[in-house]
């Protein structure tokens, strides 16, 4: 009898020594990779990243980058936000157990882990394709078609949080707006969306986060430049591209300028999701 | 008083307005419609692009596409079976890891931590969730991969593999089958299928943890706390109790992370040498769909751009499947909770 409950108490100290341990292993890599990124960004952060291009290689810096990245960015999120809170809505209020609603809500799920490498050549294949045949040129690679790769990539975050947050939002809400005879677009619009205002911002920084370190659909999309591009038309570089770019490169000056752009685009993300996790919990708050 | 022109008056006025907002109704409804429907069009639209790509690579070769490890631009005769081997290598590799530790984590987070440090460090495991795919590639290849080859590789090649430094082979080698094989290499660097799998198990570690953590939690107390009055200890509890409970939603989960892993693109690309070869060994560099699509499509033209297409288009379809098996297999425990 002893023998077995001392086996049993063994079975459990161990599993328990392994489930820390674990959790142990998990945090160690979390702070290896932060630990780096930290050490050899901020050994590489100068002033020229900022002011001077990538054309001017190892001397040079990441300003058309940044730039570059922050306009893909604005066109991903300029797309995807009324596209994905418009059928974030349509899934909460107007299809909720609809099963057109349901199949919606299921592959947007599906979408949401999609490689974003297919989607990068899927927007290949819709814009830069036939963009090319209107140039009669060589393949017109541009930064509007990397902005809706992106958008593709941020759309399913939003239409999820969009459809979370506003099914979140009590029906007493729309009871009493409806009995007052408020039409239901008007409802939707003006009294629904702006309760669920804060999740939604919540939704669409997530998205941002999510698409500011996107790669892969940006290779074959806004491809890259090495000067400064403003026009969305043009071919564009972004600061992931360039950190693939460098980081491939031989050269150490360059590896150095890599690990600065990703100590940029890290340090973006994480205050990105910070924020987000800022509005959502402030929002908590002014319910109650 | 004369009420009745008013009355009619404000009437028709009402109804004007009744019907001007049945229209804005209509017109809202299709509006919103629409944009769902683009989410629609964009997973039909991927699908069928990559397909119409890859058209003439399928025509080209048809089902010996699949089958063939010859990728060779020079005379423009392409298979996709190394990159097909080396996504699934390495997505393999990552599961076989990632799986247990994100057990672990999830049991330590639900059953055993203090209450106080639950939420710290799950938030914790979540930012490595945050952190862009491009970053891991980077730590991977400056970092980790030359750790792996300084520190562990050479461990593995002498005791596990059949091509040790000084050619005596270890007891595992001889007597255990595959494992020489499996660990026998000549190549010095880190980049290798092994080093690939290590840094996407690190990656979905948070995405397969977070969804075990939060089924664990789904679990009626009074079922744990039935089994704790008999006597059970907490181990017991989570293998006989917890886990099949949620058996489903944690197959779920583990098909989530596969459905990662079996995408991912930079993490990948940067460690795993790109190297179009097939070899037993893990510790030999290879290759993957999305890094062989990463490494050639801006040079590829012809059959070649149109078989890259055709490997999207693979690796599209089988992401699909498998996340469509994580999805079922979550709503199930979802359907459990709601009756």
């Amino acid at each position: 009898m002893s023998s077995i409950y001392l086996r049993r108490r063994i079975t459990n100290w161990l599993a328990m020594g392994l489930s820390m341990l674990a959790t142990l292993v998990g945090l160690a890599f979390l702070a290896w990779i932060l630990w780096e990124t930290l050490r050899q960004g901020i050994g590489a952060l100068n002033l020229k990243l900022f002011t001077k291009i990538t054309a001017n290689g190892a001397d040079g810096g990441l300003a058309n980058a940044m730039i570059g990245s922050l306009i893909i960015n604005f066109i991903g999120i300029a797309i995807a936000t009324p596209i994905g809170v418009l059928a974030g809505t349509w899934l909460a209020e107007y299809a909720n157990r609809t099963k057109l609603g349901e199949s919606i809500r299921f592959l947007n799920d599906i979408l949401l882990s999609a490689p974003s490498i297919v989607m990068g050549l899927f927007v290949y294949t819709i814009i830069v394709l036939p963009s090319t045949a209107l140039t009669h040129g060589s393949t017109s690679f541009s930064g509007f078609a990397g902005g809706v790769a992106l958008a593709l990539i941020a759309l399913p975050v939003i239409v999820r949080t969009t459809d979370e947050m506003l099914r979140l939002v009590p029906s007493t809400l729309r009871e009493a707006a409806l009995s007052l005879g408020v039409p239901q677009w008007k409802l939707t619009l003006q009294i629904l969306i702006r309760a669920a205002r804060s999740g939604i911002i919540t939704g669409v920084l997530l998205a941002l986060a999510r698409i500011s370190g996107e790669t892969a659909p940006l290779l074959f999309t806004a491809f890259g430049n090495n000067y400064m591009a403003i026009n969305p038309i043009d071919k564009m570089s972004s600061l992931p591209q360039i950190i693939y770019q460098y980081a491939n490169d031989p050269g150490d000056d360059l590896h150095a300028m890599a690990w600065a752009g990703a100590f940029v685009v890290t340090m973006f993300v994480l205050l990105l999701s910070l924020a987000s996790r800022l509005v959502l919990s402030r929002s908590k708050v002014s319910h109650d | 008083m004369s009420a009745q022109p008013g009355t009619i008056a404000l009437s028709l006025i009402q109804e004007q307005r009744s019907r001007r907002d049945a229209r804005h109704e209509r017109l809202f409804r299709w509006l919103l419609k629409g944009c769902a429907l683009l989410v629609l069009a964009s997973l039909l639209g991927a699908a069928g692009a990559t397909l119409w790509g890859g058209r003439s690579a399928f025509a080209t070769f048809g089902w010996h596409f699949l089958v063939s490890t010859t990728w060779d631009p020079g005379n423009d005769v392409y298979g996709a079976l190394v990159p097909v081997y080396g996504t699934i290598a390495t997505s393999l590799i990552a599961l076989l890891i990632a799986v247990p530790v994100s057990f672990g984590i999830a049991l330590y987070l639900s059953e055993v931590a203090p209450a106080w440090l639950r939420t710290p460090v799950a938030s914790a495991i979540e930012l490595l969730a945050g952190i862009p795919s491009i970053i891991y590639g980077m730590w991977g290849l400056f970092i980790f991969a030359p750790f792996f080859a300084n520190h562990i590789k050479p461990w593995l090649t002498n005791k596990l593999g059949d091509q040790p430094d000084d050619g005596k082979l270890s007891w595992v080698a001889q007597h255990v089958p595959f494992v020489g094989k499996l660990f026998g290499s000549s190549y010095p660097f880190g980049a290798s299928i092994l080093v690939a799998g290590i840094v996407l198990a690190i990656m979905i570690i948070p995405f397969i943890s977070s969804v075990m953590r939060e089924v664990f939690q789904t679990v009626p107390t009074r079922l744990k706390e039935s089994a704790y009055a008999l006597g059970s200890s907490t181990w017991e509890v989570s293998w006989d109790i917890v886990l099949p409970y949620t058996r489903s939603a944690v197959i779920g989960g583990i098909f989530l992370g596969l459905g990662r892993a079996l995408g991912e693109t930079m993490a990948v690309t940067f460690v795993l040498g790109n190297a179009m070869q097939l070899s037993a060994s893990l510790l030999d560099p290879g290759t993957s769909i999305a890094s062989t699509i990463a490494n050639q499509f801006s040079e590829a033209s012809g059959l070649q751009k149109s078989s890259l297409m055709a490997l999207a288009f693979l690796l599209f379809v089988v992401t699909f499947f498998v996340l469509l098996i994580a999805r079922l297999m979550l709503r199930q425990l979802a359907k459990k909770e709601g009756s």
